[in-house]
């Protein structure tokens, strides 16, 4: 048998074992949760994490381009780069396939004719870490863009430079100081 | 020889596997990304809000005004007493845990503090110690615990991360509302001066100038001008309305927000071009500007002052009766509390449509009716052309906002104003609308930026569901009849699903429109241009 024969034949003990590793990164009573609830909208994250590595895990051992892995992963990466993680805690999970394998493979007697293969499938899962990383780096730069353009579409930070927003002011502020005329006198140009 | 580096699988779980310690001795770590900054010292004081101060939740020192334990039990001890409800929800809760995973926080962060009966037992964890015999007595084997500083800081990182939704009240079989254990987290520590400045400053600015962006009346008036102008470059029709005009028939109430906010600037123009083709006699106001409430996100006494500005100026105008604008916790306000805080209205009349002649008993004390209630009626009499061909480009499915929905039970009307509308409508799953309807993830005054990080999370299972739908059925624009949902959905599905589009119900309700004497539409109310008219 060939690697990719073993896999396929392992592939649903590899995928629970997956599964669990994964889901044990969260607080135990979560991961009960995570693992327990079926329902995919009652439960999305647990839902997303087990179609998106089952989708992964078919596409590795398909052999095929790569980056045809990436909407899966990106599934997965979008909710961990939101979640209490460190960058490196949010990514673990892809370098997680490669020890769950292994052990998987354990039991088989005689290992020579899949290990050329393997090692071959273990760079593959490297390569699929260096994508996540990627995609997490995108995703925190889209929360930061998201900032930004919500800034900019409450109208209110314009009319605040438009001077045309009257902040409450200070109270120790007498009535008619400098700032105060100044303010009254651009609102009166920017309403004109 | 350098430190030895943690492996792959010790480093995972650096961050979110729980420490040995319980729940109750695992002191808070306040993390960047899930607050919102502390309130600048101007906006308490404007109120006259206690401990006024700049502070910041990210620094060891919160500057708490001495003696604040005493401050915290006093209150509980009396809000104890004033409130039945509270009382029972300190006391009956069996910790079943059906409500556990239904709050869209937990569902989205796994973090356990954020399932609803430990975010009570927060609280409940100190109300034992003060005030039960069993807590005093036996301390931590009775669930007991001391108000600690760390305590403290407990209730209100989690207490701001709580909606007050709703969304696990549906589902306790005592029907224990943890929304409401929330507002009286938020109340004490409102009394140390622990608010957040997304909530104070609009607070602020309300009660001086009433609304959030602390507007004056030229500008609001001038900001409904910018809309006219757009509304005649796509319709050809001039509309005049009209601002604090006594003696109108109607008074018109919306949250700001649909004044300055891409895209309920869109909802707005809908309302200005609904009420001009019936001819409506209404009046906007420039003092009762302001139909959303962050008072309500402070205190019971807060909220009430700054609702008291709509009857005051219904009263002033001496007009009939009120239509509200699309608002989710505007709604809430008006629906639950105005009545008995600032009423009876008994100045003003049970609202009766003008057009159709029907009298919305269901407003009878409060006076104030819902424009969804006050659209689907004229739709259902035939009384608007309707063409909803022109919204054909739409795939719609409908965001029930938490307040309305589970608040008070407005559930068909949006859909029947959006089903008369847009000919492609779909429904999300049954188990993520109607009164089971997640939270946008970002309601009640959560909806800064710097928490960022805090509002994807909670607004994941909203956002999974909408995702199915487009996936499903290619649905492109998610509708909804709530100003705060306007704005944090858009930002939650530029994250989550980036191409679906967000409007509010009354933005489809005026493309589809038809009306007397306007040019052939070949734009929409964005000013895009309209499928199928590119070449005009
Ligand atoms: S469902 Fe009700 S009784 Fe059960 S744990 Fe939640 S709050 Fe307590
Ligand atoms: S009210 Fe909503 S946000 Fe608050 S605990 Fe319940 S489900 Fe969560």
């Amino acid at each position: 048998m060939n690697l990719k024969d073993v896999l396929s034949e392992k592939r649903s003990a590899i995928l629970k074992r997956w599964f669990d590793v994964i889901v044990e990164t969260y607080p135990a009573d979560t991961a009960v949760f995570l693992k327990n609830q079926k329902d995919r909208f009652a439960n999305p994250v647990g839902a997303t994490i087990s179609q998106g590595i089952e989708n992964i895990f078919d596409e590795l051992l398909q052999g095929g381009d790569i980056g045809r892995v990436s909407p899966f992963l990106d599934n997965i990466v979008r909710i961990r780069a939101v979640q209490d993680f460190t960058p490196s805690g949010a990514l673990t999970f892809i370098f997680n396939l490669k020890k769950v394998i292994r052990e998987e493979l354990e039991s088989e007697a005689d290992k020579t004719p899949i290990l050329k293969d393997l090692t071959a499938l273990e760079s593959r899962i490297d390569d699929l870490a260096l994508l996540s990383f990627n995609i997490y780096m995108q995703c925190r730069e889209k929360l930061y863009d998201i900032r930004a353009n919500e800034v900019k579409s409450r109208t209110f930070r314009l009319l605040q430079r438009a001077n045309l927003i009257c902040d409450i002011e200070d109270q120790e502020q007498e009535p008619d100081s400098e700032d105060n005329k100044l303010i009254n006198i651009k609102r009166k140009e920017a309403a004109q | 020889m350098a430190t030895k580096l943690p492996k792959p699988d010790e480093l995972a779980k650096i961050d979110f596997t729980p420490p040995e310690t319980g729940w109750m001795d695992t002191p808070v770590e306040i993390k960047p990304g899930m607050f919102c900054w502390g309130a600048k010292a101007k906006n308490l004081r404007a109120v006259e809000f206690p401990n006024a101060r700049d502070w910041s939740p990210a620094e060891e020192d919160w500057k708490l005004p001495g003696e604040w334990e005493g401050t915290v039990l006093e209150a509980m001890a009396d809000r104890l007493s004033k409130y039945r409800s509270f009382k029972l929800f300190m006391d009956i809760c069996v910790r079943c845990g059906a409500c556990a995973d239904k709050c869209h926080f937990f569902i989205g962060s796994g973090d356990p503090k954020n399932m609803p009966v430990l975010r009570a037992e927060l609280m409940r964890s100190v109300y034992r110690k003060y005030f039960t015999t069993p807590g005093k007595v036996l301390g931590k084997l009775a669930g007991a615990r001391e108000l600690t500083y760390d305590v403290l800081k407990e209730w209100w990182y989690y207490f701001y991360q709580c909606t007050e939704c709703r969304r696990c009240s549906v589902f306790c079989p005592y029907g224990i509302d943890t929304a409401e254990i929330t507002m009286m987290g938020r109340e004490f520590t409102n009394l140390l001066g622990l608010n957040t400045d997304w909530i104070a400053g609009p607070v602020a600015n309300c009660y001086m100038k009433g609304n959030h962006l602390g507007l004056e009346p030229h500008t609001i008036k001038s900001s409904i001008e910018f809309f006219l102008d757009d509304i005649e470059t796509v319709t050809g029709i001039k509309i005049e309305p009209t601002f604090n005009r006594k003696g109108a028939e109607i008074l018109f109430v919306t949250p700001s927000g649909d004044l300055f906010a891409d895209p309920g600037t869109y909802t707005a123009m809908g309302y200005l071009m609904l009420f001009h083709e019936l001819g409506l006699d209404y009046t906007w106001s420039t003092y009762a500007s302001e139909g959303g409430n962050f008072g309500y996100f402070t205190s019971n006494e807060m909220a009430k002052r700054l609702n008291s500005k709509i009857y005051a100026e219904a009263k002033r105008l001496g007009v009939k009766w009120i239509i509200g604008g699309e608002c989710g916790h505007m709604w809430r306000v008006l629906n639950q509390y105005m009545d008995t805080w600032n009423g009876p209205a008994d100045f003003l009349e049970v609202p009766k449509s003008p057009i159709t002649g029907t009298v919305f008993e269901n407003a009878k004390s409060t006076k104030m009716v819902h424009i969804t209630e006050f659209t689907a009626d004229l739709i259902k009499n035939g009384k608007l052309k309707l063409d909803p061909s022109r919204n054909d480009h739409l795939k719609v499915t409908y965001h029930d906002s938490c307040n309305t929905a589970r608040g008070m039970g407005l559930l068909e009307e949006p859909r029947y104003v959006i089903k008369s509308v847009c000919n492609n409508f779909y429904e999300m799953p049954e188990n993520t609308i109607r009164e089971q309807t997640f939270c946008c993830g970002s309601g009640t005054g959560l909806n800064a930026s710097e928490n960022m990080d805090l509002r994807m999370k909670g607004g994941f299972p909203r956002a999974n569901a909408v995702k199915y739908v487009r996936d499903k059925h290619g649905v492109n624009m998610l509708a909804n009849i709530c100003a705060i949902d306007r704005a944090t959905l858009k930002a939650s599905m530029e994250y989550w699903v980036p191409d679906v589009t967000v409007c509010g119900t009354h933005e489809l309700v005026a493309n589809a429109l038809v009306m007397k004497g306007e040019k052939e539409r070949t734009q929409d109310l964005r000013l895009e241009t309209l499928p199928g008219k590119e070449g005009n």
